[in-house]
């Protein structure tokens, strides 16, 4: 066992046209995964394992170790190389904010351009009963140094927590005249909070209110794209903050107040 | 001897303001009945099943009362009054009322001796049941004497029969507790699901038939391993004394048990739920259940370092709440969490300060005690690290209950491998630290020993600002977990009724005074 020492790497300059996983060399391909099979943690399920890894497309795969979790099933740590990379130059993301703004830009940036408040309501909806995200957004304290939208000035704050039905929102962002609604999806099983989103988007639709609002999700597993496709305004994933969030809808109400004007 | 300083004094006069605090709840709690209790009463009677549009019987019987009397004479009263009456039985009365064809007639009010004349041949065969039940738990104890924290994992697939694959995969790998985790929304039903179920969103429904197709299956473990695996679910929500009822029948072990919790974070209303608990409790405690309490949830959305008092405060209250329910401390599963944020100089030696000052202040109480989640953040590798620093806290300050963390926490509804690591990450840490604990003292004065004794402080302060207020109105100022709930507002409002003078619940007479000899 050990790495294949044998097997050369042919050239070891970053090319963007075939980025592959870095190990400790360029262009290695190296990968490090773990997967369960639900067989016995023997000989024939160590071929299991291989023959698994050599599904993904891995080639020279090492089974570093297989696991007895239960009887007939095994956990194997696997290693492998990866030779079909990605051209990096090809992707292009959906970036909702390029430059975030401070807390006190944005507060800048409302005085200036708003009579009066920009309206919030945000939630956790459906069947996710966490807060983490929604909370992290929009109370007063934020979450890691980053203050919450509760703690702006012009800005006012509705968090409606978790479980609330999409016709709920809804209805509360109506009777509150909101300019904004914030969805929170955390955690999901089997890709229930997809289901979810679009039940959102088409509940607006037929109570012709989709362009009331700006719409954004965010969640662990929301990027921008899959935002876009589900017909939302803007999605945040991981490692976003207040100040991206309200950066987007501040200059995005900004937009359209000018579009409206001409 | 305290090893933090804690001073004993202090600790007793918090113990003091917090059971001024329940004393006061609980003159409320006496005079007030809900829909859920009644409909715990009936179920204790032995009522069960659902109607032909799946509405449970209990519900049903209840109903009856609401429409074509005064509910505030409760069901017991009802019921005795029409079986005397007709001079039949008690299944023949509720057969009419699900058919609709009782007669409803004006109720002249029998005596409470009479009421529990008429209803203790139904409800002693459920009595004897949970005792029955209780007796098999203390004699699969007796198999293995377990001298380290209990490992706790969760199972949430949504269909019970997924969840019993995971739960003896589980088992066998050393969990000593299987929680099923409740498809989300459970709490804000008015009424139990019947039945297996196989549908659930991020949990499977608690019904009775789940409860006892999980307890078969952990019993078989059970005897296969030679260890007694505990089996846990949720007496809270709408119907927390209806489950609390369901699972002392069936034996499950340790129940979630706690309104502070439902109250703030289900939103459901503080008087129904305040009632609820209270007879859930005297179940509970009759049927030898460990509660597990909430308070590790206020941390989820408070500062674990700025508001860790909090948590002690009600850590405090949780203990009068449950000795007025007639419960002995060891089966009061008070919840702590390890949630400091994991940049925080020093955080450690705080989370260790607050984890060995519950265990000195309820030397009794298997605490519950749960893992970091906050700041948990989907990178798998610092979250293994982070529940490594959870479990020798968990491990050398004795905790009793040890909820695993997942390194998936954050990212999905656990893997069977992830559950896997979790439990030898806990055994490797259980073994090679196993006596550090009873090895190590603090500095005087030091950073562990002020820590602890500035949250005792603050606690005490707390529930004496507490008093001041009533917990009702305290918590409409948001003192826990920074959420404010009106004392009116919430789920399950109406459901809530003062008790007419001849107001009659012999069960939980029955209970509160078998629980007065062994206490």
């Amino acid at each position: 066992m050990g790495y294949n020492l044998d097997n050369k790497i042919k050239d070891t300059n970053k090319n963007n046209k075939n980025i592959l996983p870095y190990g400790d060399t360029m262009n290695d391909g190296k990968v490090q995964l773990s997967f369960t099979l639900p067989v016995k943690n023997d000989e024939k399920g160590y071929q299991a394992a291989l023959k698994t890894a050599q599904n993904m497309t891995l080639e020279n795969v090492m089974i570093a170790d297989s696991i007895t979790l239960e009887e007939e099933f095994t956990m194997y740590i696997a290693y492998g190389t990866l030779t079909n990379g990605v051209n990096y130059d090809d992707i292009h993301v959906e970036e909702a904010v390029k430059h975030t703004l401070s807390k006190d830009e944005i507060e800048e940036k409302i005085k200036l351009h708003f009579d009066k408040p920009i309206v919030v309501v945000g939630a956790s909806t459906g069947t996710d009963a966490h807060t983490v995200g929604i909370d992290a957004i929009m109370n007063m304290k934020g979450f890691a140094g980053h203050y919450g939208l509760e703690r702006y000035k012009g800005i006012d704050t509705y968090n409606l927590g978790s479980q609330v039905e999409n016709e709920d929102l809804v209805q509360f962002a109506k009777d509150k005249n909101a300019d904004v609604l914030l969805i929170s999806q955390t955690v999901t099983q089997k890709d229930v909070h997809i289901k979810n989103l679009i039940h959102l988007i088409e509940l607006l639709e037929a109570e012709q209110m989709r362009k009331d609002f700006l719409v954004i999700i965010g969640g662990a597993r929301i990027t921008g794209s899959l935002a876009k496709e589900l017909g939302f305004d803007a999605g945040f994933g991981p490692k976003k903050f207040a100040e991206d969030v309200a950066t987007f809808f501040v200059e995005e109400l900004i937009n359209q107040k000018s579009i409206k004007n001409q | 001897m305290s090893k933090l300083g804690l001073s004993q004094d202090k600790i007793n006069q918090a113990r003091q303001e917090a059971k001024i605090v329940a004393d006061h709840t609980q003159a409320f709690i006496d005079k007030h009945t809900t829909d859920s209790v009644e409909r715990t009463i009936v179920r204790l009677l032995g009522v069960d099943g659902i109607n032909e549009f799946d509405i449970p019987i209990p519900n049903l019987v209840v109903d009856f009362l609401k429409h074509h009397h005064d509910p505030s004479i409760g069901i017991a009263q009802m019921l005795a009054y029409y079986i005397k009456k007709h001079n039949t039985t008690l299944d023949d009365i509720v057969a009419k009322i699900t058919k609709e064809t009782l007669p409803p007639q004006t109720i002249e009010p029998l005596s409470k001796e009479e009421v529990k004349k008429q209803l203790f041949p139904y409800y002693e065969k459920q009595m004897k049941a949970i005792v029955a039940q209780r007796a098999t738990r203390d004699k699969f104890k007796q198999m293995h004497k377990l001298d380290r924290p209990m490992l706790y994992v969760i199972v949430a697939t949504g269909n019970i029969y997924e969840d019993v694959t995971q739960a003896k995969a589980a088992a066998k790998q050393g969990a000593d507790v299987i929680a099923v985790i409740r498809t989300t929304g459970q709490s804000l039903l008015d009424y139990v699901p019947y039945g297996p179920t196989t549908e659930g969103f991020g949990g499977t429904y608690a019904t009775q038939e789940n409860f006892r197709i999980m307890r078969k299956a952990l019993d078989e473990v059970s005897i296969q391993e030679q260890r007694y695996i505990h089996l846990v679910n949720y007496a809270s929500g709408l119907c927390m004394p209806e489950i609390a009822a369901m699972g002392a029948i069936e034996r499950l072990d340790m129940m979630l048990n706690d309104s502070l919790y439902g109250i703030l974070f289900r939103d459901i209303n503080m008087e129904r739920t305040f009632i609820d608990q209270y007879f859930s409790r005297v179940i509970s405690a009759y049927a030898s259940i460990t509660i597990n309490t909430g308070e590790d949830n206020y941390l989820t959305t408070s500062d674990a370092l700025q508001e860790a008092h909090t948590v002690l405060a009600s850590q405090f209250i949780n203990e009068q709440f449950a000795l007025r329910a007639k419960m002995p401390p060891h089966l009061m599963g008070l919840g702590h969490a390890f949630e400091i944020d994991p940049t925080i100089e020093d955080g450690f030696l705080y989370e260790y300060a607050q984890a060995l000052m519950a265990r000195e202040i309820f030397p009794e109480a298997p605490l519950k005690y749960m893992p970091p989640t906050k700041h948990m953040t989907g990178d798998i590798f610092k979250g293994y690290a982070q529940n490594t620093l959870f479990n020798i806290i968990t491990s050398t300050t004795n905790q009793s209950i040890h909820l695993l963390g997942m390194l998936t926490e954050a990212v999905h509804t656990p893997f069977m491998s992830d559950r896997y690591l979790a439990i030898e990450n806990a055994k490797m840490i259980n073994q090679t630290m196993k006596h550090f604990g009873d090895e190590i003292t603090f500095k005087k004065d030091g950073k562990i020993q002020s820590r602890a004794q500035n949250v005792l402080h603050d606690a005490h302060k707390l529930i004496k600002d507490i008093n001041k207020d009533g917990l009702f109105d305290s918590l409409s100022k948001g003192v826990f977990a920074g959420i404010k709930r009106k004392k009116d507002g919430g789920k399950g409002r109406l459901g809530v009724y003062q008790k007419d003078p001849s107001y009659a619940n012999p069960i939980i007479d029955d209970m509160l005074d078998s629980l007065k000899e062994v206490n």
